[in-house]
């Protein structure tokens, strides 16, 4: 017999959430929550916590609409997990962050430097968000991406929301 | 070390060499692998040796302790690796039957790889699916160099960027896996302006996972300092059960995959842990864990690969958790 196999992936309107059996443990331990659930309940945009380990977090992050622009003086990355997100890059003229500030921030405006280009994302496709680049997202339909990025002043922990307890 | 530093036998009967490393003695037959060490001896099926002898030797003993199964291992100590039989064992160690090792890494590597190299026949791979390979068993025959000599892939930026890992194509013969014959393969739209394309860049991780010709080889496509993207397809078992030294944390990207959890130091069972697509979970630096996936599935490892942190952890400076709450 031929087996036909189909590829799961989530989506915001359409996802499955596994669990935790504990047996001798505390599932706090664990941190588990569902990307596809925290955008559900995350306002446009926001950096939510989904992972952390020490300063190093991948946030989850609701697109819809045009972000803010932002930069960062380190590499992060972005990866869309559902929808489509293009992605514009603006060379500054100079940084707008101390080379040891880790985190991204908001510019607070329009960037001055030199276009770059732009990338359009979608989904399982991941982009580097180079250092000392301004960058803004635009979701025409609301999705869902991951950052792998530092722990900013714009990231936003509430695991006792998130996580299974 | 050169080839001559290591210990071993001309073949035995079954065409195998033995291999002799510290107190530590190994030796292959048709199905089984045979370790004695001065205060016991443990036999395993040589299928499942192997794939966890792959693993280990690929990843350099990776982050903290490969369990090859309940007895016998290694303990990374990142210059130095601690090989041991039962010392992860409540009863060995009870019995006194446990035995501890260390030596200089590259000793334990070469070692390592030359049983991997004659130990692994022509039409096995021990890092293919079991579905997508032929058995081990048997009296040697030839040798498949090629498959347990794979570079390990590490982008020092992010695969796909011009100079760092190169993308998978079926011209690179990376074909799409079976499992994965449903998935997208359109690459991003990509604009860099001049002079900006080694900045402006993007790529089709799903399917790039889709064309992988391993399991269970978590390996490096994105860098952000020590933050390291470590995605990863897998099928079947996960051949070791790793014992963490440090928080490691798991995000499901399709389909799913069951965590057997359990002390790191007892094995005393402590979570299952079902995973599907879009959720995340940690991993504590306390635990050892082997994971079960009834479909080939993509799973990003997410590491820190911060070198002081298991010390950190070890003195109590840094919690097992990662987060409180």
């Amino acid at each position: 017999m031929t087996t036909k196999y189909v590829t799961k992936f989530g989506s915001l309107e359409n996802y499955e959430k596994g669990g935790i059996e504990i047996i001798d443990d505390d599932p706090k331990h664990f941190v588990f929550s569902n990307i596809f659930e925290v955008a559900n309940s995350s306002k446009p945009w926001e950096k939510v916590a989904v992972a952390k380990n020490t300063k190093y977090v991948i946030e989850g992050v609701r697109a819809e609409g045009t972000s803010e622009w932002r930069t960062c003086a380190h590499d992060e990355f972005v990866t869309v997990l559902d929808g489509e997100v293009k992605v514009e890059f603006v060379k500054l003229a100079t940084p707008a962050v101390p080379a040891d500030k880790e985190g991204s921030v908001a510019l607070g405006g329009e960037p001055t430097g030199t276009p770059m280009g732009h990338v359009v994302l979608r989904r399982g496709h991941q982009a580097l968000l180079p250092a000392n680049a301004a960058y803004r997202f635009t979701a025409n339909r609301t999705g869902v991406l991951i950052q792998q990025a530092i722990h900013g002043d714009d990231t936003v922990e509430r695991w006792a929301d998130i996580c299974l307890s | 070390m050169t080839i001559t530093d290591i210990q071993s036998t001309p073949p035995n009967e079954q065409g195998y060499r033995e291999y002799s490393l510290g107190g530590f003695h190994f030796r292959r037959d048709e199905f089984f692998v045979h370790i004695t060490w001065p205060t016991g001896k443990h036999v395993a099926s040589i299928d499942a040796f192997l794939r966890a002898l792959q693993r280990d030797v690929a990843w350099d003993f990776f982050y903290g302790t490969v369990n090859f199964d309940h007895v016998f291992g290694t303990v990374n100590h990142y210059g130095t690796v601690d090989m041991f039989a039962g010392r992860f064992n409540d009863a060995y160690r009870r019995a006194e039957l446990d035995h501890t090792e260390n030596f200089e890494t590259p000793v334990i590597r070469e070692t390592f790889k030359a049983i991997l190299a004659d130990w692994t026949n022509q039409s096995f791979d021990p890092f293919a699916s079991p579905a997508e390979t032929a058995k081990p068993f048997g009296a040697k025959d030839g040798d498949n160099i090629s498959a347990v000599t794979r570079r390990r892939i590490a982008a020092s930026r992010m695969v796909g960027i011009p100079g760092d890992e190169a993308l998978r194509s079926d011209e690179s013969g990376f074909p799409v896996n079976r499992m994965f014959a449903d998935v997208p393969q359109d690459e991003p739209d990509v604009h860099p302006l001049p002079g900006f394309e080694k900045d402006v860049a993007a790529f089709n991780l799903f399917a790039y996972l889709s064309r992988s010709d391993v399991t269970w080889n978590p390996s490096v496509v994105s860098v952000c300092k020590d933050s390291l993207y470590c995605p990863t397809t897998e099928e079947y078992i996960l051949p070791i059960v790793h014992g963490n030294d440090r928080v490691e944390w798991f995000v499901q990207l399709s389909d799913e995959i069951v965590w057997d959890v359990q002390d790191r130091d007892t094995g005393a069972p402590r979570a299952k842990v079902t995973m599907k697509a879009g959720d995340v979970a940690a991993m504590p630096a306390d635990i050892r864990h082997q994971g079960y996936s009834p479909k080939r599935s993509m799973l990003l490892v997410w590491e820190n690969g911060d070198t002081g942190l298991p010390e950190r952890i070890s003195k109590g400076l840094e919690s097992v958790y990662p987060v409180e709450f």
